[in-house]
């Protein structure tokens, strides 16, 4: 990770080894943060496996939190979508007896 | 609270419910097809992250579940995470597959490389969560990263055929080569670390080479982890896909002979005929089973009484394992590599100090 900006409201964050799989899904929930302004990836070169996050945050805030906050909101929506999932499965093996 | 609110501006707000949660199919082009619902773009409507509104409406549905095969519904989620899950099934859950292959004997007229390319697209049955990932550099291999198999197989000419035949089945033995010729080779401490284990590719009938009499293979080969990002061979599905949830509503009543003709525009069991007073009348049965050819967007009678489209965040996932890991599991694993992922950065930003 590396961070890169004129002032701590916006950075562009250098992701190494990822791709639109994690770039995609955080970008997504970067955005739902109304604290946030702009919020982007692209990836520089296909041939690098390398992606430039970029995030605008409105305000005096500095842009690491939405990054931050982002990353947990992913892991508890990740979190949650498994214990469902598991639940279900247990639930349906279990009717099926 | 529902606020009363007038009829235009109930239309409004029907056209903002459908910019926001369906995926229209036009005749000629898809529209709406990017999720807005970020805060700030529509008012009145709350649109920032919130982890309770997002369990109350988030739901999965396991539909069928046979050998292999996982078809299951993730309703309320958006389409970066559906796909994230979906790209991790095909390219980042680790597998063991055979990675180097030492020949010792090959006189079979299958050239080395080609016969090393088909040894490593034959899955394997081992729970890669038993391995470490082999360390870079390493040519040798330790028990705790490798699996080793040898597949040493000899052709010969079968004494007892009849003179006249000419099937190579009474005429050769081992003519044919197969994965279940293929056995564990324990490395190190390997049968005391897997007693019951029994290492071998998932499928027995996989025809690696056709023999001659005279003609030898005898190979030696180390399985590795690795991930489908590699090398496709690691890849644990079969294939793993998404589709959204069709959504079909007819405009207008459709009666008799347009009826019929609607109902042979999609698939089977989407549109049903009911005879309502003496007329057949079409009602969408069953949405789900429809694979959207279009077919009524090239009859200029139908074409303007249906409304193609899907439901924005309801995702039919189905998951096709290659035996080596039942589709349950992997979804699990996936998920589980996303929240390693996330907590890979959580882990960076907290110890580098951001300048």
């Amino acid at each position: 990770v590396q961070a890169d900006g004129t002032d701590g409201n916006c950075v562009t964050f250098v992701l190494h080894d990822e791709d639109h799989t994690l770039g995609n899904s955080l970008r997504y929930m970067v955005m739902k943060n109304p604290d946030v302004e702009f919020c982007g990836y692209c990836i520089t070169h296909p041939s690098e496996s390398k992606i430039n996050f970029r995030i605008q945050t409105r305000g005096t805030l500095p842009a690491v939190e939405p990054f931050r906050k982002g990353l947990t909101d992913l892991m508890g929506v990740c979190q949650h979508v498994l214990n469902t999932f598991e639940v279900r499965l247990l639930l349906k093996s279990s009717a099926a007896f | 609270l529902p606020v009363p609110l007038s009829v235009a501006a109930m239309a409004a707000k029907r056209g903002t419910d459908e910019m926001r949660d369906r995926v229209v199919l036009g005749e000629f082009g898809v529209r709406n097809v990017h999720t807005t619902d970020f805060p700030g773009n529509y008012p009145g409507y709350e649109d920032a992250w919130d982890q309770r509104r997002f369990e109350e409406a988030f739901r999965v549905d396991v539909i069928r579940e046979e050998e292999g095969v996982l078809e299951f519904d993730m309703v309320g989620i958006d389409a970066a995470i559906a796909n994230a899950f979906r790209r991790i099934l095909l390219a980042e859950v680790p597998t063991m597959a055979v990675e180097k292959v030492f020949v010792y004997n090959n006189t079979s007229i299958v050239q080395d490389e080609i016969l090393a390319h088909r040894l490593g697209l034959i899955p394997i049955k081992a729970d890669p969560r038993l391995f470490e990932y082999r360390n870079q550099g390493d040519e040798e291999g330790t028990e705790i990263d490798t699996l080793q198999f040898q597949l040493k197989i000899k052709c010969s000419r079968n004494p007892q055929a009849a003179k006249e035949s000419s099937d190579p089945n009474e005429l050769y033995f081992n003519h044919k080569v197969y994965s279940k010729h293929m056995t564990w080779v324990p490395l190190g401490n390997q049968t005391d670390l897997f007693p019951e284990a029994d290492f071998r590719p998932v499928h027995d009938d996989i025809l690696i080479a056709l023999l001659r009499p005279g003609q030898e293979i005898d190979v030696l080969m180390h399985c590795v982890k690795g991930v489908g990002k590699d090398h496709a061979k690691f890849s644990p599905v079969a294939t793993a896909s998404y589709r959204l949830l069709p959504d079909i509503t007819l405009l207008q009543p459709v009666e008799d002979e347009a009826a019929e003709k609607l109902q042979k525009c999609f698939s089977p069991g989407v549109i049903e005929i009911q005879n309502i007073k003496g007329k057949k009348v079409a009602r969408v049965a069953n949405a789900r089973l429809d694979t959207f050819s279009r077919e009524v967007f090239r009859h200029e009678g139908l074409k303007n009484l249906v409304r193609l489209a899907r439901v924005r965040n309801h995702y039919i996932f189905s998951v096709e394992s290659t035996g080596i890991l039942p589709p349950d599991v992997l979804v699990s694993e996936a998920i589980k590599i996303l929240m390693g992922k996330c907590q890979r950065f959580l882990n960076e930003l907290d110890s580098v100090p951001m300048e």
